[in-house]
């Protein structure tokens, strides 16, 4: 038992079985589906283990071939990892087993399967990277793979889509690359615990400062660089939709945060940047909420509201300063509750798109009694969304709101509540069609049942969230992350 | 030291060149030119920075370089191909709202 | 194990977990269903019950679960709890009596079961709330589990009247739970405490408490229908007549009305409210509402929604009650709660038989109704006769205690505000009571079904005879211990006179 406690066995296990995994099922598509399921299953033994592991043990720590920092490349998780990498062990079973169902032809499956499968390495990669330049070889792999992912339907559409999304992802990796240039030649390390010691205030820190949030802004689609957001997530197939909102976004802005807690806030570094986010973050919450509101499909009204819930994200930046912990936690939880919410939205407008044969919101026949899974899942996840309780999304919005009145931030506060309201209106919006009939009614198509228990089970996780507050934000505070004033040892 | 300044320099120009022209220019085969040279103008920033002093220059940006080439690599393999996929589709090489019409 | 911290959870997951298992019932499986309805209601009932002993001879049940780091979820059994738990949980017996007799033969009956639990365990939660956080959370859930119930029937109407009632009830949630975190903010804590926990602040928060009160008021009027945020509830009697009984009478308008008394007592505790300067603003609110939700009244020919109009009027007599800073007019303002719940559920279920049987939706179709539904409209003349005030059903009680608490603090008005009340409602009620005894039937009815010799089916008649019964008794048998009379007496000396 001790062997296992003290092994780098779980987190190796999640880097490298989805890796190997994808390759197989390239090699052998007939067992791909199967693969899948069983490599994402596995993924949340590991992600449990590891929790095991940090609560037993505080944070992990792993040189790869023995080989240290400046030179190897070292796996490190604590509290912050742990919380992102069981959200993608989550929704990545849940969007298997939803895929499974969803990509029948031959053809698609050698094509989803692979690129999932090496994305889903990626991202776990990612999550458990101790460097910022490790963090830059897997935001490209992971980039690479949504792009592929994104088109995959292979129509006009999806690939134009996926292109302006390719652009756009390869100008922010090369603008936070340039970032990691300058750092490197500033202090020599590309390691973040080095990194964080070294740090001081100059230009080229600056210089490097702005590139960075630069590039993640625009990878994490914050307004004013979320344009490419809404084509890309709407003309996927469903389960790249949920997978591209749910996690991918979440990436870059885990990289943000990350060296946001680390590296540039202990120091002071950068403290005007706060307001410039959090008031970004506002628009986004203002903006995205209105442009879903106007959508006539159902597809786009969930991308927007992606850029909308991302805004929120950022709303705790000019909080963190004096509430600390507080508004960072509500930052974790909201973040793991979108994605599940945001997850299952995706899958259950796949579901819609897959019974009807569109998913044009003013013409949902009626799915309120033929499809009451996938109408379930849909209002349980809009529940999140509109942060109303009983769900995460409420105990999130409640920990940025008692953030706000704590500092009187009141501009943060009519954000939250204005944000909550119009996300009320464009989830109604479309729950209220769904218990009528549509003007032309047509033949409906089955859905497989396993789609439909997908998107309801994350939805219900997403509302179960909100019960389970107190030992999540134990597990993320392993390794004190969020404490950015003190000294660091 | 003045000639790895200049070499970073150029670099950083380089950058920010392609980074105009990524945003101007329509034609999709132009973009991604342009997402090369900001790569090489990175590139260039790192090597230069990368002799510090009068010594043997640092490995570890090289190191950099040579992951940042693979993956330029495959970014740009797969990038022209769905400019290829796109092309065959619609006829042209350029973003839908970007056509002229 | 202490069972009695478990059985308030357990008073709650009585109606959920029949809900979630109705939920995946297929359509045809009635009788299941229906046994899971009444087992589930009985369950609560005797759960109730035995809370009510146990309070009785002094045993404490208190259900605490961690939700957030320094805030837990609180299911407390005290006096004011159990009145209003005990109110909803006898007539959600009675009303699903009635529902599964309104529905039978309607389609989708296990979706909207489903969803009539939910919102019954909403609305326990509601009432069994110890802090301001779980009022939250059930107050919210509410409005989630009434929607569906709402735009159930799915015509253009229901889903225009579901949006109507979002708008605002969403809204009042986002002002609550502004009102809360703020209050959370500045106390640190948001437990129910007799006379409010609000005595320690220091006095430059005051303003900040005057705003917190606003925004709590605001948040809870929507579902109390306190004008100017009333115009949700006219509307919403598209919904076919067990929604609507439930949500005027037991469950919505109820739960709005009681948040307030909460507020008023347990919150800011009524003298220091009345020392903030709120309590008399609200009064005069109340007030307003009173009388316009009974102008309003009489112009109304459709039956349910002259009925809605005075739910509008009614309901703010509590809030009167509440609003004058007085133990007496307490007692008449908080029996109010059970009073009108009993004689306005009445009410509607007879507008509901009258509509099923006959066919009739508007007072002026009412001609002589009362020789083909004798007991209906006997019933439902007990209940206007309620409404209006008239000894010896229980309305008048509360106008009584009303008037006297009133004059005991020195507000005189008030007086006049119950008087014209009382007036009011006597020229909109008495009419229909004339047509249907005392007219002529005009022409054959519009839409009549026969249910053999019977007036109507046993499970339509029953339940407003049962109630109206119940409000008969509370007026007679006002004095007798257990009354709803005597309970509001035991609410109004925790607040206003224990240390």
């Amino acid at each position: 038992m001790d062997v296992l406690l003290t092994s780098s066995a779980f987190a190796i296990t999640l880097i490298l079985l989805p890796l190997t995994a994808g390759m197989l099922c390239f090699l052998w598509p007939a067992i791909a589906r199967i693969l899948g399921i069983v490599t994402t299953a596995a993924g949340v033994f590991a992600v449990a283990g590891l929790g095991w592991q940090l609560q037993l043990n505080g944070t992990f720590h792993h040189p790869i071939g023995g080989w240290g920092a400046p030179l190897g490349i070292d796996l490190y998780a604590d509290g912050l990892s742990l919380l992102m990498l069981g959200m993608t062990a989550l929704v990545a079973l849940a969007v298997s087993i939803y895929s499974s169902g969803y990509f029948t032809s031959r053809d698609d499956e050698i094509r989803f399967w692979p690129i999932w499968l090496l994305l889903l390495g990626a991202l776990n990669a990612l999550f458990l990277a101790a460097d910022i330049f490790n963090l830059y070889v897997t935001l490209e792999l992971m980039g690479l793979g949504a792009v592929a992912l994104a088109a995959l339907s292979g129509g006009k559409q999806a690939i134009a889509g996926a292109m302006r999304y390719l652009l756009a992802t390869l100008l922010g990796s090369m603008c936070y690359l340039l970032g990691v240039a300058l750092l490197y030649h500033s202090f020599g390390s590309v390691d973040i615990a080095t990194l964080a010691v070294r740090i001081d205030s100059s230009p080229a820190v600056w210089a490097a400062l702005g590139l960075i949030i630069a590039g993640l802004a625009l990878k994490t689609a914050l307004f004013p660089l979320h344009f490419w957001l809404p084509p890309a997530h709407a003309s996927a197939p469903a389960p790249v939709s949920a997978l591209l909102s749910a996690l991918v976004v979440k990436a870059s802005f885990y990289i943000l945060l990350r060296l946001w807690l680390s590296i540039f806030s202990p120091q002071g570094v950068g403290d005007g940047v706060n307001t410039l986010l959090g008031l970004l973050g506002g628009i986004a919450v203002i903006w995205g909420s209105v442009q879903a509101l106007r959508q006539t499909r159902l597809k786009l009204l969930i991308a927007y509201s992606t850029v909308a819930q991302i805004g929120y994200l950022f709303l705790a930046f000019p909080l963190a300063a004096a509430s600390g912990g507080l508004a960072w936690n509500a930052v974790a939880y909201l973040a793991l509750s979108h994605a599940l919410a945001k997850a299952a939205m995706f899958l259950s407008a796949g579901n819609l798109l897959r019974y009807g044969g569109h998913d044009r919101i003013a013409d949902l026949d009626r799915v309120a009694q033929r499809l009451p899974l996938t109408a379930g899942a849909f209002a349980l996840a809009g529940v999140s969304i509109m942060g109303l309780p009983p769900s995460g999304g409420f105990i999130g919005k409640w920990l940025l709101l008692k953030a706000a009145l704590d500092q009187g931030n009141w501009a943060i506060i009519v954000v939250l509540l204005l944000g909550g309201l119009l996300a009320a209106a464009y989830i109604f919006k479309v729950l209220g069609n769904i218990f009528t009939q549509a003007s032309h009614p047509h033949e409906p198509s089955m859905v497989p049942a396993r789609m439909e228990w997908a998107a309801l089970l994350l939805a219900s996780g997403a509302i179960l969230l909100s019960f389970m507050a107190s030992p999540i934000f134990e597990l993320i505070n392993i390794g004190d992350v969020f404490i950015t004033t003190g000294v660091k040892s | 030291m003045t000639t790895a300044i200049l070499y970073a320099l150029t670099g950083i120009g380089l950058f920010s060149l392609a980074l105009y022209s990524l945003i101007v220019q329509a034609h999709l085969l132009r973009k991604i030119l342009a997402i090369n040279i900001m790569g090489s103008g990175v590139f260039l920033v790192l090597i230069a920075l990368a002799k510090r002093s009068d010594e043997i220059p640092d490995p570890v940006p090289h190191a950099m370089v040579i992951t940042g080439i693979v993956v330029a690599v495959s970014a740009t393999a797969l990038a022209l191909s769905m400019m290829l996929k796109l092309n065959t589709e619609t006829h042209h090489a350029e973003l839908p709202d970007d056509q002229q019409g | 194990m202490n069972w009695d911290s478990w059985i308030p959870l357990l008073v709650v997951a009585s109606s959920l977990l029949p809900g979630l298992i109705i939920f995946s019932l297929p359509e045809d499986k009635i009788r299941l269903r229906t046994t899971l309805n009444l087992a589930g209601a009985l369950v609560k009932l005797v759960l109730v019950i035995w809370m009510l002993w146990g309070v009785y001879n002094g045993r404490h049940f208190e259900t605490r679960l961690p939700l957030l780091p320094d805030l837990e979820l609180v299911l407390r059994a005290g006096p004011l709890s159990l009145f209003f738990v005990s109110l909803s949980t006898l007539l959600w017996l009675v009303t699903t009596i009635y529902a599964i007799g309104y529905l039978e033969g309607s389609p989708h009956r296990s979706r909207f079961f489903g969803f009539f639990s939910l919102c019954v365990t909403a609305t326990v939660g509601v009432a069994l709330s110890g802090n301001l956080i779980t009022f939250l959370i059930f107050y919210e859930l509410l409005t989630l589990s009434t929607y569906p119930l709402l735009v159930h029937r799915g015509t253009e109407e229901a889903r225009h009247a579901g949006k109507t009632y979002l708008r605002y009830t969403i809204f009042g949630g986002a002002l609550l739970l502004l009102g809360t975190v703020w209050l959370y903010s500045l106390t640190g804590t948001l437990e129910f405490t007799p006379r409010g926990f609000l005595n320690g602040i220091d006095a430059q928060h005051y303003p900040a408490l005057v705003m917190i009160f606003i925004l709590l008021i605001g948040g809870l009027g929507v579902k109390a229908a306190l004008f100017p945020l009333h115009g949700w509830l006219p509307k919403a009697m598209v919904a076919p007549a067990p929604v609507s009984a439930l949500l005027h009478a037991v469950a919505v308008v109820k739960a709005g009305a009681f948040g307030i008394v909460r507020v008023v007592y347990d919150v800011f505790g009524v003298e220091f409210a009345a020392g903030l300067g709120v309590t008399t603003p609200l009064a005069w609110l109340a007030a307003f509402t009173i009388i316009y939700g009974s102008l309003r009244a009489i112009y109304q020919d459709d039956l349910k929604r002259r009925l809605a109009f005075s739910t509008i009027s009614q309901v703010s007599y509590i809030t009167l009650g509440v609003a004058i800073a007085g133990p007496i007019a307490a007692i008449g303002g908080v029996v109010h709660l059970v009073h009108q719940g009993l004689m306005k559920i009445t009410l509607f279920f007879c507008a509901g038989n009258l509509a099923e049987t006959l066919g009739i939706h508007k007072v002026s179709e009412m001609n002589g109704v009362g020789r083909r539904m004798p007991w209906t409209m006997a019933a439902f003349t007990v209940g206007a006769f309620g409404m209006i005030g008239a000894p010896p059903v229980a309305g008048f009680i509360s106008k009584w205690y009303l008037g006297l608490g009133a004059l005991d603090v020195g507000q005189g008005w008030v007086l006049v505000i119950l008087a014209g009340s009382s007036l009011l409602n006597a020229i909109y009620f008495l009419p229909i009571l004339h047509a249907a005894w005392f007219k002529e039937q005009q022409g054959p009815w519009p839409d009549e079904h026969h249910f053999d010799h019977k007036e109507t089916a046993w499970a339509l008649l029953l339940p407003p005879v049962i109630t109206a019964l119940m409000a008969l008794a509370a007026g007679l048998l006002a004095s007798l211990p257990f009354s709803p009379l005597e309970w509001a007496k035991l609410i109004s000396i925790r607040e206003f006179y224990q240390p």
